[in-house]
């Protein structure tokens, strides 16, 4: 007998060991349901964590931008019109008003992890004989490349943006027969022209964003676009990616600017991870769910079959606080022990899983992501399901009268 | 001044299903007192009512009118949890079936009790143990468990076991109706031997006539009442 197992456990756990089969059956079926929690709750978070690093490394989590230019009805008298139909006018691309005041505004909110100011316009790149029309983005690099993560992506060349420099997407490079050191004609709709060369590929996981994408420096796109001095968006990332659509409705209210976060430009994405954070809940209450009733039963079956030691344990003096709690005890061991087996069926079928299945290019599907607080909280979800689970039979077993007990 | 009896009964009544047409009276003002060192025999027949006496007896049940003393205290104005812990530390038990906790050797068994009381097992409760294992004659047996040991080893075990919390009294429900003479012999030699060295006070309910004219006194119940 274990001197540090208080008597309770004591008896837990010569009761489990004597009710070996059914210890062992319950306790592969916890770790069934414990497994199953383990392996989708990691490869969901892997998946959901691999959708979220490329949506929000290849685009900026808030981004400010001019408002948006309106005309007004033409009023005649007190509540009447000119007329009743006011078009919409035509958006020209203007700067910020007074960007460099609201940057560092932004920068300075405790929130927001990273601001840079961008500008962005229609350039058409001409080499040779071909040319084709893209999106210039002109950034301060060491800001930008914070939020737009544009290093990581590249594939040929170095993220480097001197103002000659220029970074194109891998099918625009292919379409045009370019490549890293190759000089390129960059025309604005204005007519000014500048010549810079390519300093890097970039692949952002989308073929027609490859084929329009382009970054300058900022002095460079602003010369570009004759807009000196001006920036038309400000990007900026948050600590806390699911509050950016709350903050950007902060910004927009004290600021003479539109504010658009990843959630509302991604609306449909941000659906879709809710959409799977739900099902990865409902799984979890279900198999919790299951699991709870599955221990719930081996007990109610085992104070039936206690009943008489139960008697007899109450005759020599036992509480019915430590009956309680010699059930309790079992279901919470239940839990546990079977929370670490199935954590390792977790473990071994994702990391199958992780080698099997495989993106169309060969890339892994989702990343490994086995964090300790992920078996910490399944072992302790488990842990106290048991022991909740416990609760009915334990109550049954503590009331039980010795006098019925013993005589069976 | 303490009291000289033990146990004490006045006008004791058990009924069951009480307020409903059912209602069945199983004992009928039973006066019965037990002193210090005295080994009572209490017989009768089937449905008399002995074990529900010896349930009263044992605090497991509760009398629906009268008084039960135990050491001269009232039993009836003690909650449940005054109640366990009088029964633990002042009443042994040993039962004619189910007699030991199969999970759990013999030493285990016996040491039971005294674990229920401190919580946590200990060098002092096994060596305890050991010697009352040592005192029914099955120190060799200490590490079997329960299931491997014949019916009469057992009913030893169980007897060290009542043993184990030093009670004053022990109610013995039939101990030796499962088992052959000679080892109904050995457990009632086992107890009188014990009564007479400890002055542990003895109850036991017995349908052998035999051994309850080796007791000190001999009490009967028939229909519910002590028949003087």
């Amino acid at each position: 007998m274990n001197r540090w197992l208080p008597f309770e456990w004591t008896m837990a756990v010569r009761f489990l060991r004597e009710g070996r089969l059914q210890t062992i059956f319950i306790i592969g079926g916890i770790s069934i349901g414990v497994g199953v929690i383990v392996f989708m709750s990691a490869m969901l978070a892997g998946l959901q964590a691999n959708f979220i690093k490329r949506v929000l490394t290849s685009q900026p989590q808030i981004q400010l931008l001019a408002p948006d230019q309106i005309a007004r009805p033409l009023r005649k008298d007190a509540g009447e019109f000119e007329d009743a139909v006011v078009q919409r006018p035509s958006q020209r691309v203007i700067s910020i008003d007074q960007w460099p005041k609201i940057t560092s505004q932004m920068r300075a909110m405790p929130e927001v992890t990273a601001v840079s100011p961008t500008i962005l316009g229609s350039v058409l790149v001409v080499r040779g004989d071909a040319s084709r029309s893209v999106t210039l983005t002109g950034v301060e690099p060491d800001s930008y490349f914070k939020i737009v993560r544009v290093p990581d992506y590249i594939v040929a060349g170095a993220p480097r943006l001197t103002s000659e420099d220029i970074i194109i997407g891998t099918e625009l490079a292919k379409d045009i027969g370019a490549t890293v050191g190759d000089k390129l004609n960059v025309r604005a709709a204005s007519g000014v022209t500048r010549v810079l060369t390519i300093s890097g590929l970039v692949d952002l996981g989308n073929k027609s964003v490859n084929q329009r994408v382009a970054y300058a420096a900022l002095r460079s796109a602003q010369s570009l676009l004759g807009m000196i001095g001006g920036v038309t968006t400000i990007d900026m990332t948050v600590t806390d990616i699911y509050a950016a659509e709350e903050i950007a409705q902060r910004i927009q209210a004290a600021n003479a600017v539109e504010a658009d976060s990843w959630i509302k430009t991604n609306a449909q994405f941000f659906t879709a991870v809710q959409a799977q954070q739900n099902t990865n809940t409902l799984i979890r209450l279900f198999v919790g769910l299951s699991v709870a009733f599955g221990i719930a039963a081996v007990l109610v079956v085992s104070v039936i079959q206690r009943s008489k030691d139960i008697g007899i344990l109450r005759a020599m003096g036992t509480s019915r606080g430590q009956v309680l709690r010699v059930f309790l005890v079992q279901g919470g061991l239940l839990g546990f022990v079977g929370s670490l087996f199935g954590a390792a069926m977790g473990v071994f079928a994702l990391v199958y899983w992780h080698s099997v299945a495989r993106q169309a290019d060969g890339t892994e599907l989702f990343p490994l992501m086995l964090e300790r607080s992920l078996f910490i909280y399944t072992a302790l979800l488990a842990t106290v399901t048991g022991i909740l689970a416990a609760m009915a039979p334990a109550v049954r077993a503590a009331k039980l009268d010795p006098v019925v007990a013993i005589r069976g | 001044m303490a009291s000289s009896e033990i146990l004490k009964l006045e006008k004791v009544c058990k009924a069951y299903n009480v307020g409903l047409p059912t209602e069945t009276e199983v004992l009928h003002d039973i006066d019965l007192e037990l002193d210090h060192g005295e080994f009572l025999a209490l017989m009768g027949p089937s449905g008399s009512g002995k074990s529900t006496l010896l349930n009263i007896v044992g605090l497991l049940d509760r009398p629906t009118s009268g008084r039960l003393l135990i050491k001269g205290q009232d039993t009836a104005v003690l909650g449940d949890a005054e109640i366990t812990r009088l029964r633990g530390h002042t009443i042994g038990f040993v039962f004619q079936y189910h007699l030991l906790i199969s999970a759990f050797t013999a030493r285990e068994n016996v040491m039971m009790p005294m674990l229920a009381d401190r919580g946590f097992p200990s060098a002092e409760i096994e060596a305890r143990a050991n010697r009352l294992l040592e005192q029914v004659g099955l120190a060799k047996f200490a590490g079997n468990l329960a299931n491997n040991m014949s019916g009469g080893q057992q009913q030893r075990v169980a007897v060290a076991r009542a043993l184990a919390m030093n009670p004053d009294l022990v109610l013995a429900d039939e101990p030796t109706g499962n088992l052959d003479s000679k080892s109904a012999d050995a457990v009632f030699e086992l107890m009188r031997q014990v009564n007479r060295d400890s002055g542990t006070s003895f109850l036991l309910v017995t349908h052998n006539i035999e051994l309850a004219r080796r007791c000190d006194r001999i009490i009967e119940v028939v229909d519910g009442r002590i028949r003087a």
